[in-house]
Order: structure tokens, then sequence, then C-alpha cells
């Protein structure tokens, strides 16, 4: 009998944790393997069983908050929904904070400068309309509203922007989610600030930083695509910038 | 002009140069096989290419995209590489630009001067 298909095994994992701020190690614990177990079960079983000053963040436990994202043997995860059997090769596991983000605490990231760039790429609804007019009417099969919806589930986790070489090299870049919530805004025909938004995304600092190596697209938990939606940005501004409306 | 249509005109110049240079690069390779595969020396090459005007042309164009395209892509290199942007990246790609102009400009007149 294969230990995945043991229901009677009794195997402890090797779970390697950050511990510390911007300067810190990892830190060992041994922690006993049950049936379907996720990451989150295990950072909590270290945190209620053996060491109560462990800092991690989560809240709802079913992949939908976007607050449990932390780093899973190298590569960004959101730890609620990944089974330590998809990713626990020999027994073993190492898991620290998100990358690019300043670390607060152990597993905890300070994610201001993450949503501070979506504020910059003007991720806010700007209305056209009061609630004295008529319901906007969005047919379901347009071009844009597909686009919307396909980009539109983001829970703000946070893995693309840990999972983007850009970022790291380029600390101005704007990042996945934020560009991928400008293009969701940008296909919204209520929307009334959608030339100002292009001026915020365009450049060196956003869309036109994005090298399409697609690390975003291939860690989203959430099967989102946001280098298809860079790319719609990409072709929304040329289109501005030659028509003149980008000045 | 504000940056963010300056970028944006750059990255448009960069894909539009890419379309040229795709086209020359083609021609220039495919030149380059017919020729060695024909057996032709270089003095021979020479007597076909010095004084015509379309290959001065045709690698005029070259030059011209190279010039365009690579300087854009040393721009975003080094940026990355220094962490993020400022002008003296900005000066160090348009240097490379007249360097790749002025080396480009001295093949084109060895290659098809009279």
């Amino acid at each position: 009998m294969t230990r995945e298909t043991d229901p009677h095994r009794t195997a402890t994992l090797s779970v390697r944790v950050w511990r510390g701020g911007g300067e810190g190690a990892y830190a060992v614990y041994d922690v006993p393997r049950r049936p379907s177990q996720t990451v989150l079960d295990v950072v909590t079983h270290i945190q209620r069983r053996i060491d109560p000053t462990l800092a991690y963040r989560y809240a709802c436990r079913v992949g939908m908050c976007g607050s449990c994202a932390m780093t899973v043997n190298g590569r960004a995860r959101w730890t609620c929904r990944t089974h330590v059997e998809a990713v626990a090769a020999d027994d073993a596991l190492t898991i620290g904070p998100l990358a690019h983000l300043p670390v607060i605490r152990d597993l905890v990231t300070d994610m201001r400068e993450f949503f501070d760039k979506w504020a910059r790429a003007k991720g806010q609804f700007a209305p056209t309309a009061t609630r004295r007019e008529e319901f906007a009417r969005i047919v379901p099969e347009s071009e844009a509203r597909r686009a919307a919806d396909a980009a539109i589930e983001c829970i703000g986790c946070g893995i693309c922007y840990a999972s983007c070489d850009v970022v790291a090299w380029n600390r101005a870049y704007l990042g996945p989610a934020a560009l991928n919530r400008a293009w969701t805004l940008h296909n919204d025909p209520r929307d009334g600030a959608r030339t100002e938004r292009l001026a915020a995304i365009a450049g060196d600092a956003g869309c036109h930083a994005c090298h399409t190596h697609q690390s975003c697209t291939e860690r989203c938990p959430k099967k989102l695509a946001p280098t298809a939606s860079i790319a719609g940005l990409k072709r929304e501004v040329a289109r501005a910038v030659l028509a003149g409306e980008l000045v | 002009m504000s940056a963010a249509r300056t970028q944006s005109f750059l990255w448009l110049a960069q894909r539009a140069s890419a379309a040229v240079l795709a086209v020359c690069v083609v021609v220039h390779l495919a030149t380059m096989i017919i020729a060695v595969r024909g057996g032709l020396t270089a003095a021979e090459i020479l007597a076909r290419t010095r004084g015509s005007v379309a290959w001065a042309a045709f690698y005029g164009v070259f030059v011209l995209a190279v010039a365009i395209h690579v300087p854009i892509g040393i721009r975003t290199v080094v940026a990355e590489m220094r962490g993020g942007h400022s002008r003296g990246v900005d000066g160090i790609a348009l240097a490379f630009g007249v360097v790749l102009v002025v080396l480009g400009t001295r093949a084109i007149i060895a290659v098809t001067g009279a």
C-alpha cells in the first residue's frame, strides 16, 4: 500500500517556517500528517499546538478572501486550498512569506504597496450616473462584458505580484493584479475615467513594463490571465495614443 | 507630452521596428547564404554592392530599424538592472543608439560606397 492511500499512516511532516521579519531564519517543526490536510492546516497546527507566537494571516479558509497566500516550497500559493500531498515531496515543506513585499513578522507581509498600486492604477470605479438614472444595460454577450468577466474574479491574494519577476526588477511597476483590475474597469461602459486610467497605467511603471513571462497567469489560484489583461491594456493604450486621446 | 505618452510611443516604435527587422533579417540571411553557397568571393560580392542604390537603401533601413529597436530594449534592460528608470538610463540608451548609427553607417559606406 502506498503512503498516499494508507488512511492509518502516522507520518510526520518536517516543516521549515520563516521566523522573524526581513532578517530572520527558518525554524523546523514536526507536524503530524493527516488526510486531506492543507498547508494552512499545517501552519495552524504549529501555531495552536507548538508555538503560539507564530504570526500568519487567514480568514475564510475556502479560497474566497485571498489572505492566506504564502511561499510554499518556493512557489506562491493559496495555502487554504493547497493540499499537503500535492506539494510535500518527501514529507518536507518550506513555508515562507510572500516574495516582493516587506515582511512584518513570520508569514505576514505588509500589503500596503500592493494595494497602493491598485489605487495608482485607478482601480476604483468612476460612476457616470446617479441613482435617479435608469439602470445601465450591459449586454452579457458583448465583447467588453466578456473581457471584464474573464478578469473579474480576482481575490487580491498577491500571488501574481509575488510571482512576477518584473516586480522584483522594477520597483515602480504596478504589477499584474493592479493592471488586471484596471482592465476590468476599462471594459465597463458605465465607467467615466477610462482615458485617465489608460494614462495612469501606460509607460515604464505600467503595462509596457510587462515582459509576458506569464508567471502571474501560471500561478493565479483563480485561473485568471493577468497577462492577457495587460496585453489588452497595451492594445488600448496604443489605440488611444494614435487617436490622440492620451496627451 | 506626458511621460506616459512618450513611453507609449517608445513601445510602439519598438514594435514597428521589430516588424521591419523581421523582414530585413530574413533578406540579409538569405542573401548571405545564397552568396556563400554560390561561391562568390568577397571581391565579387563588393563588385555587386558598390554603387548600388538598392543595397544602400536596404541596409539604410536595416540600420535605422536596429538603431530604433535596440536602444529601447537596452533602456529597459539597464533600468531593470539598476532597479528603476532614470535620466542616466535614458542617456546610456541614447548613446548606444548613436554608436549603432555610426557603426552601421560606416558598414553601409564600406559595402555600398562607390
